[in-house]
């Protein structure tokens, strides 16, 4: 499930931009190979990102790991439903599972198209 | 005799394996001004050469001391049951597990010491312990700086100062803003470490009872700290911690202590015990172990490695912390300790060494020219100003078989005169009116 009006990071985050603004999370994929997510650390409203930095973690049963930034940018808005209730992200990773709003301060660049994604996605589930 | 296990023939084939000719091109890499020349190791002994020899070394030291020493170790009596039951096999040669569901009873013990360590310090969460007192202060500092993402410390001198020159230690390239607050005689300037928190502050780090004995309620400064954002840090004597306002009932964040009252002898630089409590909000950030309770897929009660991706086994350098283990044997004492005396028995000892303290101050007071440091209350220890060097009445003191005390001297200048003097409840009203002629005599 690999949504084609997103843009994708190698590291399996994707991020929907429309005009200054972006939303991002984490795929489809990133979420089904963590397993049940357990615990997310995420920055807070105000602070800058830049992309392909770190902007906060993930905890699963299987695993922790770091979250990047596809975009650099000022935090607007996090995704409160998320605290207490980090499953959301493996119910719906594209929807209720959003993780951060973000203004642009410069568009993104080089980020994968959903085909070029889905080459990656499918490549690391063998 | 070599104490190397393996042979000159099992050394050739592994050099032969690693394809080097001797064991000096193995050690090649190492300058040879920095490898020793030789090794000035004297010839074996026979097993009874070497019990003579041990014996006539311990003999030097002189363990029949009556001691009135405390300033953050004290002297309390440990039952025989603690000996006995952390001895058991099962419990004394285990390693830290590291297939830890297989060692049920391990982690049992483990989760009842940490229930126990959240009911006396009235907190939320506790880990399976670090390894002593100035290290879980230190980890509670980092855990502070982690969750504010601030750097600056606002550090009471009424903190025992070997744990402030940990965190000087621990700190001295971590760029974080180390701010002291003085002591005002003995106490602690509640006004002074208000005033030093503001909105960079990322934790207040105080201490209950404080370095020179003095009890504090820290309520107040807390709910000021907590309106800047900072976190409210507490180190506390566990044992006293059964009569006095607990850390959680003052709002502390983050409650450490040094263990070692709990069951654990006196030694020389430990092993002893770091104990860790925090709210839920900081679980995650909170260093060691935790064990967990939870079921099986039969529905049986387990014991489990729980969060355990704060970890560096899981989470590498991201790790909260390099500490990964705990201190086991010495968690297990404190809580075979905290079941044999339970609540009351807890707060029964607690009571009888602060009333033994309160006795000695009165016996004390009576010598010319001494004067308590502090006017304000206290529980087991108090400070005691002498007209003299408190260095030279120890040494006077030590002699005639009495350790009357810890020189404030040597941490607090300026203190030279001041004794601090704690009692436990294996002093005795005796002990204390012989303290009394003995420190007369020196000064």
């Amino acid at each position: 499930m690999i949504p084609s009006d997103l843009l994708y990071m190698v590291s399996h985050e994707w991020v929907r931009v429309t005009d200054q603004e972006a939303l991002v999370g984490i795929t489809d994929f990133a979420q089904c190979q963590l397993g049940d997510i357990t615990f997310i650390e995420l920055p807070s409203v105000g602070d800058a990102v830049e992309q392909g930095g770190e902007m906060g973690s993930i905890e699963s049963v299987k695993a922790a790991s770091e979250l990047n930034s596809p975009v650099s940018g000022t935090v607007t808005e996090v995704n409160a439903e998320l605290d207490g209730a980090p499953e959301k992200i493996n119910q719906d990773p594209y929807g209720a599972g959003w993780m951060i709003r973000v203004r642009l301060s410069v568009p993104p660049q080089g980020l994968l198209s959903p085909e070029e994604y889905k080459a990656i996605a499918e490549c690391n589930d063998e | 005799m070599p104490y190397i296990p393996h042979t000159p023939n099992e050394q050739r084939r592994m050099l032969d394996v690693v394809g080097i000719p001797d064991m000096d091109a193995l050690f090649a890499e190492i300058p040879k001004t920095l490898r020793p020349k030789s090794f000035d190791l004297p010839e074996g002994l026979g097993e009874h050469e070497v019990m003579r020899h041990l014996e006539t070394l311990a003999d030097k030291n002189n363990t029949r001391l009556v001691g009135f020493l405390g300033a953050g170790f004290y002297d309390h009596a440990i039952p025989a049951a603690v000996d006995f039951l952390t001895s058991r096999g099962e419990f004394a040669t285990a390693y830290t597990p590291y297939q830890p569901e297989a060692s049920q009873g391990s982690l049992q013990a483990i989760f009842e010491y940490q229930t126990a360590v959240c009911r006396l310090l009235d907190m939320e969460y506790a880990n399976a312990s670090v390894y002593d007192g100035g290290t879980a202060l230190y980890e509670a500092m980092m855990m502070a700086v982690r969750h504010t993402k601030r750097r600056k410390i606002v550090v009471d001198e009424c903190v025992n100062p070997i744990y402030r020159r940990m965190l000087d230690c621990y700190t001295s390239n971590l760029h974080l803003e180390m701010i002291v607050v003085a002591h005002r005689e003995g106490g602690s300037d509640l006004k002074a470490l208000s005033a030093a928190v503001d909105t960079d502050t990322a934790a207040i780090i105080v201490q209950n009872p404080n370095f020179f004995g003095v009890l504090e309620d820290f309520t107040g400064l807390f709910t000021h700290a907590r309106s800047q954002g900072a976190l409210n840090i507490i180190s506390v004597y566990p044992l006293m911690q059964a009569v006095l306002k607990t850390p959680g009932a003052m709002g502390a964040d983050i409650a450490t202590a040094e263990g070692q009252s709990l069951g654990l002898p006196l030694s020389f630089g430990g092993p002893y015990l770091g104990m860790m409590a925090c709210a839920k909000a900081l679980i995650r950030q909170m260093p060691g172990r935790i064990v967990g309770r939870t079921t099986d897929a039969q529905g049986r009660t387990g014991y489990v490695l729980t969060l355990q991706a704060r970890e560096q086994h899981i989470r590498r350098q991201k790790a909260t912390s390099n500490i990964c283990s705990n201190q086991a044997l010495c968690a297990l004492r404190a809580i075979v300790f905290l079941c044999l005396m339970g609540p009351r028995g807890l707060a029964n000892t607690a009571t009888h060494c602060s009333e033994l303290a309160h006795y000695a101050a009165r016996r004390l007071l009576k010598l010319p020219g001494a004067k308590l440091l502090s006017q304000r209350p206290f529980a087991n220890e108090f400070a005691l100003v002498l007209p003299k060097p408190a260095y030279h009445v120890m040494d006077r003191l030590t002699r005639r078989g009495f350790l009357p005390g810890f020189p404030l001297g040597r941490y607090y200048p300026g203190l030279e005169n001041v004794l601090l003097i704690a009692c436990t409840e294996k002093n005795t009203r005796e002990d204390i009116g012989i303290l009394k002629e003995l420190l007369g005599g020196a000064l």
